[in-house]
Order: C-alpha cells, then structure tokens, then sequence
C-alpha cells in the first residue's frame, strides 16, 4: 500500500447521486481510487458508468454526497473563493471544447498562460504539441485533431503535476492518435501525473500504468493492462491449419504446444499464439454485470 | 511564485474580449452601427419638430444613447454569455487559477469601449447629420457622466444575470432581443414617451430603461420639455434612486445565478 503522501490523487468511498424528474440516478456507487504521484492512469467504462462524475468531482467541478476526496493534499469539494494555488497544479483536457475559434493558437495560449504563477513559455508549448506550423492559424481553421492538441496545450501551459485528460483522442486518425500517444509519454517523463479517461482499449494499453474498470458507478477492478481481468494467466490460444483443417488448442503453457506441433509436423502452417486482448477482458467485464 | 493578481488578468481578459469581439464582424456592425442606422432613418422620416426647437432626432439621439448602453452592457452579456457556455469556454476557464472577478473585469473593459465607441458614433452622427445640439452647460455635461457611468454598470450586472435564463446560447438572441426592442418601444425611445397610454407609461416605469432615457432627455432636451415629462420634471433623483437599486438587484441576481456550464 502506498502511503498517502506518494499519492497524488486518494479517493475514498466517494458517492454521487442525481435527482431528475425520474427519479435518483445513483452514478457513483462507492467508488476508491489511489493514483500514484507520476503515472498514466486510465480509467475506462462505459458510457453512464461514473467515470465524468468522478473525474469531474476530483477537477472540482462538481460537489459529493459521500465520501473522502484528496488531489494534491487537497479536497477539491473544499476550495473555497480562493482556490488558484491549487488551480495551479491542475491542467484539464475537457471534452469537445468549441472556444477560443477567433484567436490564433500563438494568441490562446499565450493568453492562457497569464492564467498561472508558473507558465511555460507558450512558443515551446506549441511546439512540443505539434502545432509550430499552425502558430498564426486561427482556431477555426484547425482541424479536430489539431484542434484537440491546442486543448492539450493549454492544459499544460500552468506547468501543471496532474493532468485530466478527457477522450483526447477521439476523431483522431492513427498517425495523430500515435503523435498525441508520444506527447502523453513526454509528459509523464517529465513527471506528469496523468488522469485518462476513454473509450479505446489500444490506448490505454499504450499509455497507461494502470487501469480502472468502472462500471455503473463502481469500481470493477484495478490492474495494469497487462494484468486485468487475470489476462496474464488466461489459456492462450495456439491455432494453426494441418492438411487444410484450421485447428486451434488452449494451453497454459503455449511455447511447450509450438515445440512439439513443429516436431510432429516441421512447417506449421499458419501458426498463430494469442491471448485474450484488453478488449476482450474488458467486454467480459463490463459484460456480466 | 505567486499567482499573477486578478486585476491584472482581468486587464488582460478585457484585451483579448476586445480581439475577440472586433473578429466578429457581424456583431461589430450590428452592435456599433445599428444605432447610427436607425438614427439615419428615423431621423429622414420624421423631421417635423415634437416641440419647440426641439427636433425629433434631438429627442431619437436621446433614446438611442440610453438605449446604446442596454444593446451594449445587457443585450450583449446576455447573448455572448449563454453562447460561451454552450461552446464549454466558461468551464475551461473555471478551471483555470483566473478569479471568476477576472473574467467580470473582462467583460466589463468590452462592454465599456463598445458602449464609449457607440455613444460617440451616434453623437457625432447625429451632430454632423441632424443638427444635433450638444449640452452645453457644466452640469449637463456631469449629469451626463453620472448617467452613463451608472446606467451601463446596471446594464452590465442585469445582463450577465440574465445570462443564466436562456437555456442555450442558440436561443439566447430569441429569449433576449425582443425583450429589449420592447423595453425600447416602451420607455420612449421610439416614440415620444407621452404620447404613450398611461398604462403603457405605468408598465415601463418598472424597469431601468424608461428612466435612463428620460435621464438622457435631460441631458439633450431644453429644459422646457420636462414640463411634457408625465411627471412635468425631469425626476433626477428618482432616476438615480431607481437605477440605482436595479444596479443592486442585478448584483445580488448575478452571483446567485452565474452559472459556468449548463450542467
């Protein structure tokens, strides 16, 4: 366990819960969530299952019903008037922001940085972003991913040790997506703690250290990618095709398979070892409850 | 390090309000030229005099000037702001270390240049094209200080708490424009303000409007036009006493009711 002062984020039997004319929608279920000062933690679920409230109660947007809540040693419920120290600290990604179209890039974010006691300096933002070419563009004229990069730059502008990053890459192509993939590593390498939220399983195998699964406003599991769901110690899948007929077996042990298929027959035909992928581990999940 | 004051910031959210705003060529032409533009036909169309030496465009440029600062301070904030919180700025900024009293001080710099450079289109228009009069005493030109100073403060803080009533910023102009093209035909800015039934007099009383366009009457108008005032005088104090308490219920209505996302 680590002790709360490598923390940057502890949250505690946090709950939340909606009044509509229908009736109380209880989004946050009891939720804890320890996240480790300088690492890319995702938090995946489907739509509706929490994950906005929550990270919009940790990004003080939003008020609790229950339970503790401490980002950076401090209870975002409790700001207070004057919360700009700790604002500071804080950069936030939301979704589909749609502001700033009049300005250039150079012009919103060197403005942004006005914002905070410690900025960086805006042209080298643009920069680490990918933006240098597109300086003097206006907003409106960039397009949705690089749109979504000046989002990142200015949540980063403040310097900030956590970063919230809201769907970032959704409506990317793969070549942006992979671009953004290296800006996010980038941050963490210079001690970014990194709060993700999405929908793509990929991505969050790329980036993060650890996941959550929430669903319907709990917590289902906490794990690396690699280690979710017991996905480590899932049978793989060993197929290949023998005189024509696909075959397939499941094994704890797949190199001992591959060893004695390639005795008993030399040249293994389309040989393929698997294992289940996040994405298969995390339908399952969200799947049975 | 410390963070960087909210005057300053707000200094600079008045900056870039201003580049922002001025981008918008639209609502430059609308916001800035409008009043000329009715100033223009209005004053072709009627040019018999309403009073002794007084003309209808020195009574129209009165009315235009009060209600220049309603377009400028109220209309605008109520538009602009429900428009910006639907594109999600108001939440980005709520989660920056900028001070709410920030963002306030912004807007307030762009509410004022646009309602000094209106004002003056209008008056300068109106000198060059109608033969409009200028005060000419000391304590015309004070009254007329006083007025603007406090008349576009009410409009300010009475638009951004309307701010928070449209539900979005696509029908915020739809929930916004006729109420003030209403208050205008009300409180005497298009029509001579006495010709109207008393009911109508009665009703426009209620708001800010009537009383800073009778204010701005007082400014442009001979003296003895207060006797066609429904209260045969110009009601200085009263005008001051009721803009004023306005001025404290948009206050008290803004900081209630700001909301900086439509969640």
């Amino acid at each position: 366990m680590q002790s709360s002062s490598e923390l940057a984020i502890d949250v505690r039997g946090l709950r939340k819960s909606y009044t509509t004319k229908a009736g109380t929608k209880v989004a946050v279920d009891g939720i804890d969530l320890q996240i480790k000062a300088g690492e890319i933690f995702a938090i995946l679920g489907p739509n509706g299952a929490g994950k906005t409230t929550t990270v919009e109660i940790l990004e003080g947007y939003r008020n609790r019903d229950a339970g503790e809540v401490s980002v950076l040693g401090q209870d975002p419920g409790e700001l207070g008037h004057d919360n700009r120290e700790w604002r500071n600290r804080i950069g936030i990604v939301l979704q589909s922001t749609n502001d700033v179209a009049d300005l250039t890039v150079y012009e919103s974010v060197s403005h942004f940085a006005k914002y905070y006691a410690t900025p960086k300096e805006p042209e080298s933002v643009i920069e680490s972003v990918g933006l240098t070419e597109k300086r003097d563009a206006k907003v409106l004229s960039l397009s949705g991913g690089q749109r979504r990069r000046l989002d990142v730059a200015l949540g980063i502008i403040g310097t900030p040790d956590i970063l919230f990053l809201d769907e970032p890459t959704t409506g990317f192509d793969p070549e942006a997506r992979r671009v953004f993939w290296d800006l996010i590593r980038s941050l963490r390498a210079s001690g970014t703690t990194i709060v993700l939220t999405t929908h793509y399983l990929d991505e969050a195998e790329a980036l993060a250290d650890r996941v959550a699964v929430i669903t319907d406003g709990r917590i289902v599991e906490v794990a690396t990618p690699q280690t979710l769901g017991g996905r480590h110690q899932a049978l793989a899948v060993v197929s290949w095709v023998e005189n024509g007929v696909p075959q397939r077996l499941e094994s704890a042990d797949p190199a001992a398979e591959v060893v004695k298929l390639s005795g008993r027959l030399g040249h293994v035909e389309e040989l393929l070892v698997t294992r289940p992928s996040l994405e298969d581990i995390y339908l399952s999940m969200i799947g049975q409850l | 390090m410390k963070n960087p004051s909210i005057l300053k910031v707000g200094i600079a959210r008045g900056g870039i309000e201003i580049k922002m705003f001025l981008r918008q060529r639209e609502s430059v032409v609308f916001t800035l030229f409008f009043p000329v533009l009715l100033l223009f036909i209005f004053g072709s169309v009627f040019k018999n005099n309403i009073a002794p030496g007084v003309s209808f465009s020195q009574y129209f440029v009165a009315g235009m000037v009060a209600s220049g600062l309603v377009n400028t301070g109220f209309q605008q904030l109520a538009i602009m702001i429900p428009i910006e919180r639907d594109f999600g700025a108001l939440k980005r900024l709520r989660g920056t270390p900028m001070s709410p009293i920030s963002y306030f001080i912004g807007k307030s710099i762009v509410v004022t240049a646009s309602m000094v450079f209106q004002v003056s289109i209008l008056i300068v228009a109106g000198r060059l094209f109608f033969g409009l009069h200028l005060p000419t005493t000391a304590d015309r030109w004070i009254r007329f200080g006083w007025l603007v100073i406090l008349g576009s403060i009410c409009s300010t803080v009475l638009g951004i708490a309307f701010s928070s009533i449209p539900k979005t910023g696509r029908g915020a102009s739809a929930v916004v424009s006729p109420i003030v093209i209403v208050l205008q035909f009300l409180s005497g800015v298009f029509f001579v303000f006495s010709s109207l039934p008393s009911w109508m007099q009665q009703f426009a009383a209620l708001f800010p409007l009537k009383w800073l366009t009778q204010g701005m009457r007082s400014v442009f108008l001979p003296n003895t036009f207060a006797m066609k005032e429904p209260a045969h005088s110009w009601e200085i104090p009263k005008i001051a006493i009721i803009l004023g308490v306005w001025t404290v219920i948009g206050t008290l209505w803004a900081t209630r009711s700001f909301k900086w996302s439509d969640k």
